[in-house]
């Protein structure tokens, strides 16, 4: 094509997508930013004046709680998560391209369904089992305590681990797997020095995808967890809406933006290092 | 027997992933109103939702918001693929690196980014705000099932088109769209589903006047497990059944 043909067409794909990407998502990922160093003002708006105690806040015993077992309920579900995923989409690789078509749509379909549905659907199915169990054990409670929401929170999330791992694993070189054989590597060995580095990119990806929604996902409080279990979705949501107070509920936010920064170095770090293509990840 | 552990292995993780689904379909069709005990079939819940004309009008509101939003990410995004896929031009790696860090990023991120945005240039929140900010998460999935099919398209159409004497617009038109069509339709279809099915970032972005049934069958689900409720849900998770069925078959590989 002659440079005088690459036309209108082309400039107007990339001027709306740029434009596009420009209003809705950096600029307000900038607004947040900023409102995060703005204090509040008396009539629950913000003021133009910097300061860092919305930052500090986080610190505050009250709202630190919320930060941290936030994070460690997704740290939890993103290892339960990987430690179920891993062996099962390991075992996917091992079919005939029929077969694995059909399994593969099996975890599809849940990874589209909407995760309110999926966490009401077993919150029925738990209740249906805590009903079971009061005949024998009458004191026996499993809604509404920690490990509802994390059984919830395991099976919502168990797609979003599975499928990277799977498109990592489904590229592996088998080769490189029977070298490792041929030259006398344990089952073991084979693993550790093998399968393992070269499935790390898609392990970063699975982490990365259960850990930073587990973050938002606020409605799992509401319907299995009780006031107790509430993450950083819930406060960004009260704060903002119910409190009116932008500036600490950008700050949270933020919070969320740095981890999901960190991730994403991380996982392009695992990429140069590991090999594999940026742009292969789930469909 | 190490295969047998194998298949155990399997099978147990998908009846994990089905149970409770499966549990919900059938509560759906459960006659007892306020147990959890099964009391026989009934049909009655389902006919109740069809009789609810304010949660019709809702569903009204998401379809038409879901057909509206998906439309047009859907042409942004094809452009978008296309774009990347045949131009050089400058910031491109800039531009694909932020698609799927827009994908990959939480929703209740967007939804706040959206909301501070939305409050700032005194946009009134209801269907204007829900569809921009629907078209927004929905276009990296629409541009990323684009690429994945542009990556297999034989390059020799386009040069075949361009020898042929085919302009821009003639190539996009009568070579590439049809070629892609399979997999325009499969994003049309996926973001259909993500904006029926988006609760968060519609949480902040909605106003009073235009309610969509994604946030209506949260407020529903709070009150607790309610037989109508499952229907609804049963409902909503067949649809989306379908919509990922036929989109994969589009996008199946060739």
């Amino acid at each position: 094509m002659t440079p005088s043909k690459a036309n209108w067409l082309k400039k107007a794909s990339i001027t709306t997508i740029s434009l596009w990407l420009a209003i809705f998502v950096f600029i307000p990922t900038l607004l947040v930013i900023a409102t995060s160093f703005l204090r509040v003002g008396e009539n629950n708006f913000v003021i133009f004046s910097f300061t860092l105690d919305n930052y500090q806040k986080i610190l505050d015993p009250v709202f630190f709680h919320v930060f941290f077992a936030s994070c460690y309920l997704a740290l939890i579900t993103t290892f339960v998560c990987l430690l179920i995923g891993y062996p099962f989409a390991y075992l996917l690789t091992q079919f005939s391209p029929n077969i694995r078509r059909i399994l593969l749509l099996l975890v599809i379909i849940p990874f589209w369904t909407s995760s309110l549905i999926r966490i009401y659907a077993i919150k029925i199915l738990l209740l249906q089992i805590e009903r079971s169990l009061r005949f024998f054990y009458p004191d026996v409670s499993i809604l509404y305590t920690e490990m509802a929401v994390l059984i919830g929170l395991i099976y919502t999330m168990l797609p979003f681990m599975i499928l990277p791992l799977f498109s990592t694993m489904e590229k592996l070189d088998r080769r490189l797997i029977e070298a490792a054989q041929d030259l006398g590597a344990t089952p073991r060995q084979t693993f550790m020095r093998i399968i393992l580095p070269l499935t790390i990119p898609g392990i970063i990806a699975g982490s990365m995808l259960v850990f930073l929604p587990v973050l938002g996902l606020f409605y799992v409080t509401d319907l299995l967890g009780g006031a107790k279990n509430i993450v950083i979705g819930n406060l960004i949501k009260n704060q903002f809406l119910v409190a009116r107070n932008w500036p600490f509920a950008s700050a949270a936010s933020v919070f969320v933006i740095i981890l999901m920064a960190m991730l994403i170095f991380v996982y392009i770090k695992s990429i140069n290092r590991f090999g594999g293509s940026r742009h292969e990840k789930v469909q | 027997m190490k295969k047998f552990s194998k298949y155990l292995y399997l099978f147990v993780v998908f009846v994990f992933l089905y149970i409770p689904i499966f549990t919900l379909i059938l509560y759906s069709f459960n006659k007892s109103t306020y147990s959890v005990a099964w009391k026989g079939w009934t049909w009655s819940w389902y006919t109740k939702l069809l009789a609810n004309d304010s949660l019709i009008e809702t569903a009204i509101h998401s379809l038409i918001l879901a057909a509206t939003s998906s439309t047009l990410a859907t042409i942004i995004g094809t452009l978008t693929a296309i774009a990347i896929f045949r131009y050089r031009f400058f910031g491109k790696k800039l531009l694909s690196g932020l698609i799927y860090i827009v994908m990959m990023s939480p929703d209740i991120v967007m939804a706040i980014s959206l909301l501070v945005l939305f409050l700032l240039i005194k946009i009134e929140l209801g269907f204007w705000t829900l569809l921009l900010s629907h078209i927004t998460f929905c276009l990296p999935f629409v541009i990323i099932t684009l690429q994945a099919r542009l990556s297999q398209l034989n390059k020799h159409l386009i040069e075949a088109a361009e020898d042929l004497g085919a302009n821009e617009y003639q190539t996009l038109r009568y070579v590439l769209v049809p070629v892609l069509f399979p997999a325009i339709a499969a994003g049309w279809l996926l973001s259909f589903t993500l904006s029926m099915d988006d609760v968060i970032i519609s949480f902040f972005v909605t106003g009073p006047q235009f309610e969509i049934l994604p946030l209506k069958i949260y407020s529903l689900v709070r009150l607790g497990v309610k037989p109508e409720v499952n229907a609804l849900c049963t409902i909503m998770f067949i649809f989306t059944f379908f919509v990922v069925m036929v989109s994969q078959f589009l996008i199946k590989e060739k």
